[in-house]
């Protein structure tokens, strides 16, 4: 089998992997990091987001081999040794999850946000951008509120 | 998905190697479609060669009239490109809303047109901006590139490198996104340039197709009021669970008054 090798969430990774193993296969069987989620397996409902070379992506619908020397950060590399992350917290703190199934994505996706659209969101942008992003449970009034409360706090921490 | 024998190549001469031999080969730029084909089983090969690590597929750059962009560059950076905005601010808008922002972030130029989703986007832009195709081999026009269903002028083991647009005096793009698959349920793209007037439709027949109707009238008068009492016949245009022949129809000719709108707006 092939092997492949790449950076998650800061550490240097090397497995051998078939050639159809996904991304999130990856992550979830060969390295057991279970935060990153499989919701639909479509391309659809971004449980399974994760930052690929800094920018967000669905890891359902992307070759673990096509990753080669790239780096990736998965919900679980957000928490420091001070705590969650400034989007976690924000996101514990305005409830914006019921269930916690779609949760990793959305944390995943909203720090992309903060980086494509800077810390200064209003509700319509962060409703727009993300639309990758499916929730069945919450109505989406609190992620939203959620996110742009992780943004200011991030911006107040200056903390990327 | 079944399995596949992957390889990785970091140039069109490997990628030239690595599908020439007997077994069934299959580009992988993306991935965005490729991919979920793959996982439904609807299409099975042999080996699958990777595009990705060909950094001079990527890439926007202007080349006297024409705007330049590589097959492997993604929607995200299309969408995000000053040079885009400043010379076809239509083609940025349109790629802006391709899919949603992480499908945007790995779907390519180059893996859209090969594809030829009858719901895509890009191909509306190429069509109607007379764009051409670039391989290794030749240079097609969109006009003959955009054949049927999923079918173009390509030939096996041809690649696309880049599309060269030249740039129109108006351009504008609407599209009445089908609202779960984001796809165009039927998408218009207007451009007038010194050749004339195309108006290019998207999602509504099995490809890509020129509304000559709206041409004509536009070329007359370039103003929504010249679309008003057009009608597009529903005879032959797609019908579905989301959208009857005969409403796609009617959103063409609304989704042509809008993206004339667009065209029609001031450069801000």
């Amino acid at each position: 089998m092939p092997v492949v090798s790449m950076q998650v969430n800061g550490q240097t990774v090397r497995a051998a992997v078939e050639g159809r193993t996904l991304l999130v296969q990856f992550l979830r069987e060969t390295l057991s990091l279970t935060g990153t989620h499989v919701g639909c397996d479509t391309t659809q409902c971004g449980c399974c987001t994760v930052h690929l070379d800094g920018a967000a992506v669905k890891s359902c619908t992307v070759l673990a081999l096509s990753c080669e020397g790239a780096a990736v950060t998965t919900i679980e590399g957000l928490a420091s040794e001070r705590g969650l992350h400034p989007m976690q917290a924000a996101f514990r703190e305005h409830h914006a999850l019921q269930c916690g199934f779609c949760t990793p994505g959305m944390v995943m996706s909203a720090l992309a946000i903060v980086s494509r659209c800077g810390p200064d969101l209003d509700q319509a942008t962060i409703r727009r951008e993300l639309e990758g992003n499916l929730c069945r449970c919450t109505g989406y009034h609190n992620i939203v509120k959620a996110v742009q409360a992780g943004a200011a706090a991030m911006k107040e921490a200056d903390r990327p | 998905m079944y399995d596949f024998e992957y390889r990785r190549v970091g140039s069109i001469a490997e990628a030239q190697a690595a599908l020439a031999g007997g077994s069934s080969s299959k580009l992988l730029a993306g991935g965005m479609s490729l991919l979920p084909v793959l996982k439904q089983r609807l299409a099975r090969y042999d080996g699958i060669v990777d595009l990705g690590g060909i950094a001079t597929l990527r890439g926007i750059h202007r080349d006297n009239a024409d705007l330049v962009i590589g097959a492997m560059t993604t929607h995200a950076t299309v969408a995000a490109s000053a040079l885009v905005a400043q010379s076809i601010p239509a083609l940025a808008a349109l790629a802006a809303g391709i899919g949603d922002p992480q499908v945007r972030n790995r779907g390519t130029l180059g893996g859209s047109v090969a594809n030829a989703d009858p719901a895509a986007d890009y191909p509306a832009a190429l069509l109607a901006l007379d764009a051409r195709i670039v391989t290794q081999r030749r240079v097609i026009a969109a006009e003959v590139f955009f054949r049927g269903l999923f079918e173009t002028a390509l030939e096996p083991g041809e690649i696309i490198q880049a599309v060269h647009f030249t740039l129109p005096q108006r351009a504008g793009y609407a599209k009445l996104r089908q609202s779960a698959s984001r796809f165009a349920l039927v998408g218009v793209f207007v451009t007038r340039t010194h050749a004339g007037v195309r108006v290019a439709v998207t999602g509504a027949r099995d490809s890509v197709f020129r509304w000559r109707e709206a041409e004509a009238a536009l070329a007359a008068d370039f103003r929504p009021a010249a679309l008003a009492r057009l009608a597009l016949p529903s005879s032959g245009l797609n019908a579905d669970i989301h959208a009857s022949a005969e409403y796609r129809a009617h959103c063409v000719q609304i989704m042509a008054q809008r993206a004339l709108a667009a065209a029609l707006e001031p450069p801000s």
